[in-house]
């Protein structure tokens, strides 16, 4: 039994760590998010070229052939590195959901971009509430929070036809595709509503098929995303450490001072805890255990609990400089903030959780 | 990463869960007609059985009575007992603290001597570190020893000695050298309690009963040869004997965690509140559903402690989120039980209507104690701040 990543997975995630930190470095990111979509197609392709987009795909069908655990250790580079744009919606939403390698072609090589289209109106991360109409394959309806349909060039939206949940397609210049974009706190990722007006769209998975792989989607993004945050949240403990051992007040470091020290302590054992959480789960998703579902919820109310409450502790450790635009923490937080609803929030979490351990469903 | 077990582990998980399910007694918890001696002695019997089949001490060496399986098979070991909802063995300090301390530090006589009978629940310890002024500064303690011929003489007062009423044996730490600077002047020595001039004086704690005591040492003999480590070294033996406190004391308390989560479930089943059982009620069910999460955290994060001790050989720093982590959780999740309960919950053993005869009211205070003992919360995240992410030394 060995819970820490093996050596090639350690060397993945160096590799990860290095390249981000050469070409995607903060004043990239800044650069970045002030473009309209926030995204950067040159950074995407060469994301693509490292195999990232393809990181869990089979190789058969186009990709690197590797499992869950390489590829929570690329996300939680990325979150780390707050890389922007839709590479999480094209690799973490919407590759899932697609099953051949012709689909899957275009967003391995980088040369497209996609995202998965859920939740409505009220926001809800059940299935069962999703009311998007299909009809002779034409779709009717609204999706909202969809991240960076701007930039896809198709989207991938859960629709009902005949009463029974698919998957479709649609393109980007499809007729009566309208997408209006959302002004979210997080700057690095981009939200939309997606309307279809008798849109035409290609059925990609309908009938029972359809349900599981919306679940094994939902559960790779949510690996991806707790992954990320895992990520995010240790690179702001060590920015906060650096800070606290550099600043000065009363001719001390104020990480001398406790009430300094103890908040970042417990940023610490967040972080790590959070860690903890993520690769297990996503050790019982690449090992399809029963408790993937489980342990998946587990991590992602955690995490998002976790890396909140990073942020809050560090920006009152940065003083006024935490209340800056300039300094960096905020545009962290801002991510904690939108993660912690995107793919349901705790309470959606736990009451998921709680029909697994209370009622033992 | 990779969690699968070998073939020899699940078979040794599979041979332990069969025994268990044939021979784990039933609970052993608070009853109006049981005293904490009484209860003992219970836990002192489910020990031997277990030590009679081979499953004590199960990643200590062979020749000390131990199976000599690695770390990963003690930590089966844990998740089987607790699965099987066994009670905990009754020797807490000699198996996670001090044994190991042994082990690490004592020479072949000391290993020989001590570690079997620690395993068979013969000899029961307690950990004689605190002293009236000296709790968070172990090494300010004052209890003196001076060599007399081949013995060391022992004068002073500890106190909070858990388990000091019941114990045979105390792993005490001393000073030999007072002129020395405040570390480089201790001895850790293992004391008879059956020594003439050591009196133990129950001290009553918040919930009203003494599991803890005070120790007084008057011109105590006690043989040179039981020093452990070096003389005027004790320090490093000590911070062994706190490493393995920090790491270890919440595995074996996981075991009970899980069974008052899973009891409180069962609770949640039969209590009524507006017309339904609470385990219907949305708030309650996120209550549960936040414990579940935090104790699964904990145990993953032990999971992964136990993964790095088996590569890198002790525990480290990083026990301290241990150690937080099982202190604080403890506390939120029984107070998750109070609000479950409502009033039953405060109701106290032999009283009319408790439930589970007071085992809640008594656990609600028992867990202020938790980020007490074995370094409190505070000292835990000065260890985090300086030794672990290298900030300056608070004080
Ligand atoms: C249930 C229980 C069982 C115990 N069992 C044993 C046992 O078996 N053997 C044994 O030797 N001891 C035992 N202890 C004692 C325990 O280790 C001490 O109580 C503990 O180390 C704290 O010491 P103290 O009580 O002297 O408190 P103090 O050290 O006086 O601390 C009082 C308060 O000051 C804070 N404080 C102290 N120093 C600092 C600092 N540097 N920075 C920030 N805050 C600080 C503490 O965190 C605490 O909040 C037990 C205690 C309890 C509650």
């Amino acid at each position: 039994m060995q819970f820490d990543l093996s050596e090639t997975q350690q060397l993945l995630a160096k590799t990860a760590r290095q390249f981000l930190a050469a070409e995607c470095p903060m004043p990239e990111v800044r650069r970045i998010l002030e473009t309209p979509t926030a995204h950067d197609a040159s950074l995407h392709r060469k994301m693509a070229g490292q195999g990232w987009t393809g990181i869990a795909i089979p190789e058969d069908l186009g990709g690197m052939g590797l499992g869950m655990i390489e590829l929570a250790a690329t996300f939680e580079q990325l979150g780390r590195a707050l890389v922007p744009g839709a590479f999480f919606s094209t690799v973490a939403l919407a590759a899932p959901l697609l099953a051949t390698a012709e689909q899957l072609a275009p967003l391995c090589d980088g040369s497209q971009t996609a995202t998965a289209a859920f939740i409505e109106a009220e926001a809800d991360w059940n299935p069962a509430s999703w009311q998007c109409a299909a009809r002779d394959n034409q779709l009717t309806g609204a999706k909202m929070f969809v991240p960076d349909a701007a930039e896809a060039a198709f989207l991938l939206a859960a629709a009902r036809g005949n009463g029974t949940l698919g998957i479709y397609r649609i393109a980007k210049d499809a007729p009566g595709l309208e997408i209006i974009p959302l002004k979210s706190i997080d700057l690095t990722r981009r939200l939309y509503e997606v309307r279809f007006h008798n849109t035409p769209a290609e059925p990609i998975v309908t009938g029972p098929a359809a349900g599981h792989a919306i679940a094994r989607a939902l559960d790779i993004a949510t690996l991806a995303l707790t992954a990320e945050m895992a990520g995010g949240m240790a690179r702001v403990l060590e920015i906060t450490v650096e800070y606290a051992k550099a600043r000065k007040q009363f001719d001390t470091p104020i990480g001398k001072f406790q009430a300094v020290q103890h908040m970042c302590a417990d940023m610490y054992l967040w972080s790590e805890s959070s860690k903890s959480a993520v690769y297990y789960a996503a050790y019982a998703l690449d090992k399809n255990l029963p408790e993937a579902a489980s342990a998946l919820s587990v991590a992602k109310l955690y995490a998002a609990d976790a890396y909140r409450e990073i942020g809050n502790r560090a920006i009152q450790v940065h003083g006024g400089m935490g209340f800056t635009w300039e300094n960096d923490v905020h545009l962290y937080y801002r991510r904690a903030k939108a993660g912690e609803t995107m793919l349901g929030d705790n309470v959606f979490h736990r009451e998921r959780l709680a029909k697994l351990v209370v009622d033992r469903l | 990463m990779d969690l699968t077990l070998s073939p020899d582990q699940i078979a040794f998980r599979d041979e332990l869960r069969a025994w268990l399910a044939a021979n784990a007694p039933a609970p052993i918890t608070r009853g109006a007609h049981e005293s904490l001696p009484q209860r003992f002695e219970k836990l002192r019997a489910w020990q031997r059985r277990l030590h009679d089949a081979g499953w004590a001490g199960v990643a200590w060496p062979k020749a000390y009575g131990g199976r000599g399986a690695s770390l990963i098979e003690q930590v089966i070991f844990l998740e089987e007992m607790a699965r099987a909802q066994a009670p905990p063995m009754a020797n807490t300090l000699g198996l996670g603290l001090i044994g190991p301390t042994i082990i690490h530090f004592g020479n072949e006589d000391q290993k020989r001597r001590f570690l079997p009978k620690i395993l068979s629940a013969e000899e029961i310890w307690c950990q004689g570190f605190s002293e009236p002024n000296a709790g968070s500064d172990v090494a300010a303690i004052r209890t003196e020893a001076r060599l007399d011929g081949d013995a060391f003489i022992v004068n002073g007062h500890k106190v909070w000695n858990s388990y000091g009423w019941i114990a045979d044996w105390c792993a005490l730490v001393v000073r030999t050298d007072p002129s020395a600077a405040k570390h480089k002047g201790l001895t850790y020595i293992l004391v008879d309690m059956k020594s003439p001039g050591v009196e133990v004086r129950p001290i009553r704690q918040i919930s009203g009963e003494s599991e803890f005591a005070e120790l007084y040492f008057k011109d105590v003999r006690v043989p040179a040869a039981n020093v452990l480590g070096k003389v005027n070294q004790g320090w490093e033996v000590a911070l062994g004997t706190l490493m393995h406190e920090r790491a270890t004391l919440g595995a074996s308390i996981t075991i009970l965690y899980r069974r008052s989560f899973d009891r409180l479930v069962e609770l949640t089943r039969q209590i009524r509140r507006n017309g339904r059982p609470l385990s219907e009620d949305p708030l309650t069910r996120q209550k549960l559903a936040q414990a579940y999460t935090e104790l699964e955290v904990f145990r993953l994060n032990q999971m992964r402690a136990v993964s790095r001790v088996s590569s890198t050989g002790v525990p480290g720093p990083e026990g301290s989120i241990l150690k937080i982590f099982w202190s604080e959780f403890n506390q939120r999740f029984q107070q998750t039980a109070q609000e479950i309960l409502g009033p039953y919950g405060m109701l106290e053993e032999g009283s009319p209507h408790s439930v589970d005869d007071g085992a809640w009211s008594y656990g609600f205070l028992r867990t202020r104690g938790n980020t007490i003992e074995a370094g409190t919360s505070e000292i835990q995240r000065n260890i985090i701040g300086h030794f672990v992410l290298g900030l300056p030394k608070s004080y």
